[in-house]
């Protein structure tokens, strides 16, 4: 593999080695003395944001340093970025400087694609952190991780993917990555937050949340991002919250072994109710957890093995 | 082929050296020379960890740990120690899948930790064994048990307990089955 760009196109053999070396990881790492492996000594990483995050930039940050990757932080303030530089003169930059893998997070949806286009002829691996309203497989690859953990399989596992999925790239990569891994997966939204083509997808879809949760076992709630909206999709917050959140009497619908999801930041009271983030079936934090593992899983499998031409 | 003679050569060339019989011995026989070189049927006998290089390592360790039980009436605890994430040649093939590691209850602090392999050859395995193991703790000391050395070492490593010195040659290539993997025991040369 040299590149993780999506989760479309990654076939069921990859993802599983994939997640298989993060549970190694994860198993390798667990009461040692020293929390640094030397995998990927001398590799540099440079992590490239765009958008605003906290977890992802971080847990890629960790999971380089871990692996004793040197790791390198750009961000759009503060580079030749805010001077007007392109993304393709920016990548090259940081290719010419010695990149082994760039790290890429970007509002234009095909950002990640663009940069390993631009990058075909060198040896750096490129990883979408997430491009605009398309995909982020790492993400998808973390939360497939945690069902694993807690369900045991996904195969023939029900997920719902509720709220805005519209404008949610951890949705497409959910829907790519958890049907691929054998789940059926049911999107839940209004009308006007589901992307139109949506009838091509592998999924099921529909409105009516009560309806769907007591047949899931997991349950995966999208922020709604504002910042994306460009004019009304619901008429406000509060109905949106009383029609689609997770609050404690939908809860209750749940079975009691399914799982609560979500990719961060939440809006508490909003997609999700206070109680039920914090109530034991939502796996919130081992998600976060299992994101550096899986982070560590992806440069490995991108870093860790005989140069390769693509 | 069941009854194939020991040091019998077969069509394809391959030489059995040892059946699954010479194997149990071997074992056996390791089992006895760990309980008297670290003294643990002494009253003062130190806390013994056997910890198993995945793959072939880790059922060997197993198995020592079962017959040092028998024979000295002691427990030890054995473990597996991945050590792909330390070795040195990552990068020269496509990506290795990553094996279980499994420390024992208590760790490997202050323990004798004998590493159990079932080849020695150029020593590199080792070598990254000794990282892993520094990377989880600090053991009292560390010795090696391997079931065939067959020579050829390109580090300054040696073996504290050998089941069979096998002179080879560095195009041969020794194969060791064990029940758990490969459906019999034994060892074969190619």
């Amino acid at each position: 593999m040299k590149h993780l760009l999506s989760t479309d196109g990654l076939d069921r053999d990859q993802a599983i080695a994939i997640l298989d070396t993060a549970d190694r990881l994860k198993q390798a790492l667990l009461g040692r003395e020293v929390r640094k492996l030397p995998t990927l000594r001398g590799r540099t990483v440079i992590t490239m944001f765009y958008e605003n995050s906290t977890r992802t930039r971080v847990s890629f940050e960790i999971a380089g340093k871990w692996m004793s990757a040197d790791v390198i932080n750009v961000s759009s303030s503060g580079s030749s970025v805010s001077k007007g530089e392109s993304l393709r003169d920016t990548a090259l930059t940081l290719q010419a400087a010695g990149a082994d893998c760039v790290i890429v997070r970007h509002p234009a949806s095909g950002a990640a694609h663009r940069l390993a286009g631009w990058l075909k002829h060198t040896s750096t691996s490129v990883v979408n952190a997430g491009d605009g309203m398309h995909e982020h497989p790492t993400q998808a690859l973390l939360d497939a991780a945690t069902l694993r953990d807690r369900l045991g399989s996904l195969d023939g596992r029900r997920v719902a993917i509720v709220g805005d999925v519209l404008h949610s790239r951890v949705a497409r990569s959910n829907v790519h990555l958890l049907t691929t891994l054998g789940a059926e997966v049911t999107l839940v939204a209004p009308p006007t937050l589901l992307p139109t083509g949506v009838e091509n997808w592998p999924v099921a879809v529909s409105h009516e949340i009560d309806a769907e949760l007591a047949s899931q076992d997991a349950v995966m709630l999208l922020r709604v991002q504002a910042e994306r909206m460009t004019g009304g999709f619901f008429p406000s917050s509060r109905e949106y919250s009383i029609a689609y959140g997770l609050n404690e009497r939908r809860l209750k619908l749940l079975p009691e072994h399914a799982v609560v999801l979500h990719p961060g930041p939440m809006l508490r009271g909003m997609e999700i109710a206070s109680v039920v983030a914090d109530s034991p079936q939502a796996a919130i934090t081992e998600q976060v957890r299992n994101g550096v593992h899986v982070r560590m899983a992806v440069l490995y499998h991108l870093l860790a093995h005989e140069e390769e031409n693509a | 082929m069941a009854s194939r003679q020991r040091g019998a050569t077969d069509p394809a060339g391959d030489r059995e050296i040892l059946s699954a019989g010479d194997v149990a011995r071997t074992v056996a026989r390791m089992a006895h020379q760990i309980i008297e070189k670290t003294a643990l049927d002494a009253p003062s006998a130190p806390d013994v960890v056997l910890m198993g290089i995945p793959s072939r390592g880790a059922p060997l360790a197993r198995r020592l740990a079962a017959k040092i039980a028998e024979f000295s009436g002691r427990t030890v605890h054995e473990g597996t120690l991945d050590i792909t994430l330390y070795r040195d040649d990552l990068r020269r093939g496509p990506t290795r899948p990553l094996e279980a590691t499994k420390l024992p209850e208590g760790g490997v602090d202050d323990k004798l930790v004998v590493l159990v392999d079932d080849v020695l050859f150029s020593g590199r395995t080792i070598r990254a064994a000794l990282d892993a193991l520094r990377d989880h703790g600090r053991p009292r000391a560390v010795q090696l048990a391997v079931l065939v050395d067959r020579g050829h070492r390109e580090l300054p490593i040696r073996a504290d307990y050998v089941g069979k010195n096998l002179p080879t040659s560095k195009t041969e290539d020794v194969v060791v089955m064990l029940e758990e993997f490969d459906g019999r025991d034994g060892v074969v040369l190619k």
